[in-house]
């Protein structure tokens, strides 16, 4: 499966490592919910990490559509609030 | 629903609406091609904007910084004159000057790494660019034949994905640089009312130590004329 880290670009990963990114991305719901700013962003960090680390970046000159779409690393814990309570992150 | 699936929606609700302008594909190719030079130029202007704000926090660093010295050398002076108490005011404007360098110097790191990052989009985005240049007439050529539409499919939505990505960088880096914009003009401002003089204690603590240095100086004169008279 082809997975992006936005404003890092795309990495061809295995398809079991989709199990362990939704168990992070569940605690990351869990973690906004509760207001666990500290936590959110370790997690974060965690799964971007997970991608870098398991996957192979794809080649730039390669287009193609992504499976799945990770944040950017950087991403705030408001800016992860606004996409929870379904407000756009991107500008129209 | 989680991070992951509304990130997904966001980026694909905005893919489709690159997408819906068109309706046959290979407009969207020369559509996506025109947008993406354009956000390159956004992205080398950001750059540049990043770089300018840097600078100019670095600018103000350097001047508090060297008022920090300033006050170090004023201490020093007040202590050799035995004067503790005015050694005392010294140093505690120059903590307290230290502190906003601190703080400076987190914001340059803060845009430092920002700038970073749109270089890598920069490289990024021209080899698409490149990538797509040479291709899309081919792909547009082949357009009739059944699996050369999915060909085209398949690359428009991946040119929509990346615009989406490109898009999102950019406008988070005019937002950082914006905020840091807003309170480098404060400082500046700070610095313009001369609110760095109150700092290093241009008046007040300048007055004793010229006024200690002065008696020093009627001191050795007095000495002076003793010795005469002798």
């Amino acid at each position: 499966m082809i997975i992006r880290i936005m404003g890092e670009g795309q990495y061809r990963a295995p398809d079991a490592i989709l199990e362990d990114l939704n168990a992070i991305d569940n605690r990351i719901v869990e973690l906004v919910e509760k207001g666990d700013r500290e936590g959110f962003r370790n997690e974060l960090l965690r799964m971007v990490s997970l991608v870098r680390e398991r996957c192979e970046p794809l080649d730039v000159a390669e287009i193609t559509e992504s499976d799945l779409i990770l944040p950017p690393p950087d991403l705030t814990f408001e800016e992860a609030r606004g996409i929870f309570r379904g407000q756009g992150l991107i500008e129209d | 629903m989680g991070l992951l699936d509304r990130m997904g929606t966001i980026v694909k609700s905005k893919m489709s609406r690159i997408m819906d302008r068109m309706e046959d594909p290979r407009e969207v190719l020369d559509y996506s091609y025109e947008k993406q030079l354009e956000l390159l130029q956004n992205v080398k202007r950001g750059i540049a904007e990043v770089a300018t704000s840097k600078k100019r926090l670095e600018l103000q660093r350097a001047r508090l910084a060297q008022s920090a010295e300033q006050l170090e050398g004023k201490a020093r002076e007040s202590l050799s004159a035995g004067r503790e108490d005015l050694a005392r005011q010294a140093l505690e404007r120059k903590v307290s000057l230290q502190n906003q360098i601190e703080t400076l110097d987190s914001q340059i790191a803060e845009l430092d790494r920002e700038e970073q990052k749109l270089i890598a989009v920069e490289t990024r985005l021209s080899t698409k660019i490149e990538t797509l240049r040479a291709r899309k007439e081919a792909i547009k050529a082949q357009y009739s034949a059944a699996e050369a539409q999915v060909k085209v499919t398949e690359s428009v939505t991946g040119i929509s994905e990346e615009l989406a990505d490109v898009g999102l960088a950019i406008q988070r880096a005019e937002e950082k640089t914006e905020g840091m914009k807003a309170r480098a003009a404060a400082l500046d401002d700070l610095l313009e009312k001369g609110a760095l003089e109150d700092y290093t204690g241009g008046d007040a603590l300048d007055r004793e130590l010229s006024k200690i240095k002065a008696s020093g100086a009627v001191e050795a004169e007095l000495a002076r004329l003793r010795g005469e008279t002798k």
